[in-house]
């Protein structure tokens, strides 16, 4: 028995506008609306609509049969809410099937992972928020940024409760060993791992349309021997690749809406299933630990984190970025906090690349800059500008820790004045009863009076006395917390 | 193979990068080996490198017969030229050049640099071109720049070998367009009469083809290279200001666009007050600049050094933390390569023909001031952006080299001569 592991990335970052060093303090809005509007909605219409589409009927002809799983970061989503919402009707109907899984991962598409393991968390949690209040589903199995993962992260991963991570199959880590099996985590042994067949991935999301490929023409036919044609014991195959795969990398006129749609004919003729990453990790056993010391990706030749951090210029940008992170997470301004994600996408550090030969086409090809300097440049004046905004806030004068304190006494004083407030709608209360009670029985003691008009109206002016006594203490109360 | 090349500038008296280029690429050909390279230059010193090219100077060769003896020769040229091959060019006179204004030797004088009468030089130049291409032996013609075109036209005349003119420059880089019409027609004629054109960079390959109306098969791009710098200039000591400093270093003329590096200067100075600007050379717009940047109230932060030679370049590129080449139309462009060598970060114009082989140099449009002011103001504030581009920078350019350059003109050689 043999199972095909589809899933399905979909990204898009908030791209900045050109952004002038004289701007910095001048201007605090950094995206080009126009391009990302743009390019958007040319994917969704080449790509993500249509597939979506594909994997919907997929799903209904071949009676649930087919499964696949989605992860769609939380600028992605943002922008598909504002430039192309009939796609996120499309995932909610994907996502009413019950046959897709939604993966978690970080919200912004960030490298947190590596620098910052309190922002990934918070991340990591903004986003099964957001996917949850979409879709009304919680992921169980996890995919970091670009697939980096290693040792340093899995126990975190676990104690955020997944079952499961997605991972690179790179060469240098696998070895002899196949990808076509679950693995678990040295780090935290109850942490499974999927790991992506490169070969058979790249073969759709690469070579498909590539006519000096000696398979050229792939046919679904052809694909699904060759996975039936693993050996035996081999029992699951991780296809990982970007939904823009279809359609916009491989263009519609290549036939790969075809060849996606008619796997799970010739699947099933060959007794392959579908099944999601949760169900994979659910049903195998791992057959064995995978350390992985230095962190990998599912980028470039070298399967690192070169692509982001491989020179000066990413380094920079990256320390620079964080080096805020402890300030802003103190902060509660909505706007600040939201640049604060759309700074993290990992893409702002892809376009300083300076690499050559293939890895250097693929960073200039997705790359809105003419060059890794002028995208530098033009991230740190940004980011120039969100550190003043920070400072602002918070000065740097003043030490991380000292600002944490006083923002304890803050929080405590706030918690104090809480109590103390309660205290006093108590004490108000008590005081009307015996208002009452008193009322009460000075009708009692004197039924012989005509009118109970007299204390009826002494009563409400007893009232108001301590009530305003309350009110005074209010603002003092005040004064003692500042 | 033998070749004779027509030069204006040799090194180590130069006045622009004609001189830098020629001289690169003389040796870069040399060292590829099997080539027999005989130079002409107006006006030799003396203390020209003679080991890889013969020399010889157009001011030695006569073009009226006297009847000298050889320890006269000896006495008054021998410095700069063999004896036997002033008699051998006596012997070689193809006319009767009296009415000119010889001196006791026979021969014309040259200032060798770019005087009033220049056109005037350039003929007389190949006056005694045609005396050399009747005396010595080579197989193709080769021309630098269109002052010694006409020199190169006349020899091929004279024995029908073939003639590659290298174009380092047009009028149209020289003048934004308002050409002379004499430098025109002289530059018209040579690219007419060659039978293969070499340019500096695909921009001037693209003037020489539109503007010119040549044949594009005729004509190929070879780019420049640097000769590497010697220890001593690597090693230079110089002691920096506190500021940072930045550093236009070229003539001040209209070609080199130093209006637009004023004028960048004046936007960062807005917002950083940490950098002095340093404009050094001189030119016809010096003045005019000089006054701009009183006008836009940067005075106190902007030098204007005068111009600068040899050792003091150098000097000059190493003090500095940014070098801006801002050229309206520059065909090739070797300053922001030496800067490179220094380890200095550059920032070129889309518009110079260096643009085309170098990576790790920011590129702006001449007239995008605030591309260039952000550019210059990167560099001065992230270190990461600075040392970045000063270690790739530094690999790159020493990457580029004139042996390469002189392959692809051997090339061109063979290709002239059928082989």
């Amino acid at each position: 028995m043999k199972a095909i592991c589809f899933y399905f990335q979909i990204h898009q970052p908030f791209r900045l506008k050109r952004y002038r060093f004289f701007d910095i303090g001048n201007d605090h809005y950094y995206y080009d609306d126009f391009a990302n509007d743009d390019i958007l909605t040319r994917i969704a219409h080449h790509s993500y609509i249509p597939a979506a589409e594909s994997l919907l009927r997929m799903i209904e002809d071949s009676k649930g049969a087919f499964r696949c799983a989605l992860s769609i970061t939380g600028t992605a989503l943002e922008q598909c809410e504002q430039y192309v919402p009939e796609f996120v009707d499309l995932l909610k109907k994907l996502a009413d099937t019950g046959k897709v899984e939604f993966l978690a991962e970080t919200y912004a598409h960030s490298l947190s992972s590596l620098a910052d393991p309190e922002e990934f968390a918070a991340q990591v949690k903004a986003h099964d928020d957001k996917i949850f209040e979409l879709f009304g589903v919680r992921p169980k199995v996890f995919r970091n940024t670009e697939l980096i993962y290693c040792d340093d992260l899995a126990p975190q991963i676990l104690e955020m409760g997944y079952k499961g991570v997605i991972t690179e199959g790179a060469k240098h880590i696998l070895g002899w060993k196949s990808p076509n099996y679950v693995y678990s985590a040295t780090s935290a042994p109850k942490l499974k791992m999927l790991l992506k067949n490169s070969k058979l991935s790249d073969d759709i999301s690469f070579r498909f349309s590539n006519p000096e490929w000696d398979a050229y023409p792939l046919t679904a036919d052809k694909y699904i021997d060759w996975i039936a044609n693993t050996p035996a014991d081999e029992q699951i195959v991780n296809l990982f690749m970007n939904l823009e795969t279809f359609g916009e990398l491989q263009n519609r006129d290549t036939g790969i809406f075809q060849f996606l749609e008619a796997l799970p004919r010739f699947a099933k003729e060959r007794g392959i299933d579908f099944w999601t990453p949760s169900e994979a990790v659910s049903k195998l056993k791992p057959v064995g630990e995978l350390s992985i010391m230095h962190p990998i990706s599912w980028a470039d030749e070298a399967r690192d984190t070169s692509a982001w951090l491989g020179n000066k210029l990413q380094n920079e940008a990256f320390n620079k970025l964080y080096s805020v992170a402890e300030r802003v997470r103190l902060c509660d301004d909505r706007r600040l906090k939201q640049d604060w994600y759309y700074l993290q996408g990992s893409d702002h550090f892809f376009y300083m690349a300076t690499k050559h030969m293939n890895d250097g086409a693929v960073h200039s090809h997705f790359s809105p800059y003419e060059t890794p300097f002028q995208a530098f440049t033009n991230y740190m004046n940004v980011l120039a500008d969100f550190i003043v905004r920070v400072e602002e806030q918070y000065p740097l004068s003043i030490e991380n820790e000292e600002l944490n304190s006083l923002l304890t006494t803050i929080r405590n004083q706030a918690t104090e004045i809480e109590t103390l407030n309660k205290e006093v709608n108590s004490m108000r209360k008590n005081l009307e009863h015996y208002n009452e009670e008193h009322a009460l029985r000075e009708k009692a003691e004197e039924p012989a009076k005509p009118a109970a008009k007299a204390p009826a109206k002494k009563a409400p002016a007893k009232k108001a006395a301590p009530a305003k006594k309350a009110a005074a203490k209010k603002p003092a109360a005040k004064k003692a917390a500042k | 193979m033998k070749a004779l090349m027509f030069g204006w500038e040799f090194p180590p008296h130069i006045l622009g990068g004609l001189g830098t280029a020629s001289y690169g690429l003389t040796k870069g050909m040399w060292e590829c080996g099997d080539m027999d390279i005989t130079f002409v230059i107006p006006k030799p010193f003396g203390d020209e490198d003679k080991s890889f090219a013969h020399i010889i100077g157009a001011s030695q060769v006569p073009i009226a017969w006297r009847d000298v003896s050889r320890e006269y020769v000896e006495q008054r040229i021998g410095n700069v030229m063999n004896p036997d091959l002033y008699f051998k060019l006596r012997d070689h006179i193809y006319a009767d050049f009296n009415y000119m204004h010889t001196n006791d030797l026979g021969c014309l004088e040259f200032s060798g640099r770019y005087p009033d009468n220049l056109l005037e030089e350039i003929n007389n130049y190949s006056i005694c071109a045609g005396v050399i291409a009747r005396t010595i032996d080579f197989d193709v013609i080769h021309s630098h720049d269109w002052l010694t075109y006409p020199a190169g036209i006349h020899a091929k005349q004279v024995t029908g070998k073939p003639l590659v003119i290298h174009v380092h420059a047009t009028d149209f880089d020289r003048s934004r367009g308002n050409v002379n019409p004499t430098v025109f027609g002289i530059e018209k004629d040579g690219m007419n009469h060659a039978d293969h054109i070499i340019t500096v960079s695909n921009l001037t390959r693209q003037t020489v083809i539109e503007k010119y109306g040549i044949d594009p098969a005729k004509v190929t791009t070879v780019h420049n290279a640097v000769t590497p710098l010697s220890e001593e200039m690597l090693n230079l000591s110089v002691s920096k200001p506190k500021e940072k400093v930045v550093t236009f270093l070229g003539r001040i003329t209209m070609q080199k666009g130093p209006e637009y590096f004023v004028e960048a200067a004046a936007k960062v100075l807005k917002n950083n007050h940490n950098v002095r600007f340093v404009m050094a050379g001189s030119g016809d717009m010096m003045d005019k600049m000089i006054l701009l940047a009183a006008e836009r109230g940067i005075a106190d932060r902007f030098h204007f050094p005068g111009f600068q030679k040899g050792k003091q370049v150098y000097e000059m590129l190493k003090a500095s933390d940014v070098y801006v080449m801002p050229s309206v139309s520059e065909p090739f462009g070797i300053s922001p390569l030496e800067a490179m060598q220094i380890g200095v970060p550059s920032i070129i114009s889309k518009q110079s023909g260096c643009a085309e082989i170098l990576d790790n140099v920011i590129k702006t449009d001449y007239w995008d001031i605030d591309a260039m002011a952000d550019a210059i103001n990167s560099i001065i504030t992230y270190p990461a952006m600075y040392n970045q581009l000063r270690e790739d920078g530094l690999d790159e350019v020493n990457r580029i080299t004139w042996d390469k350059a002189g392959a692809k003109v051997i090339d061109i050689y063979n290709k002239v001569l059928g082989r």
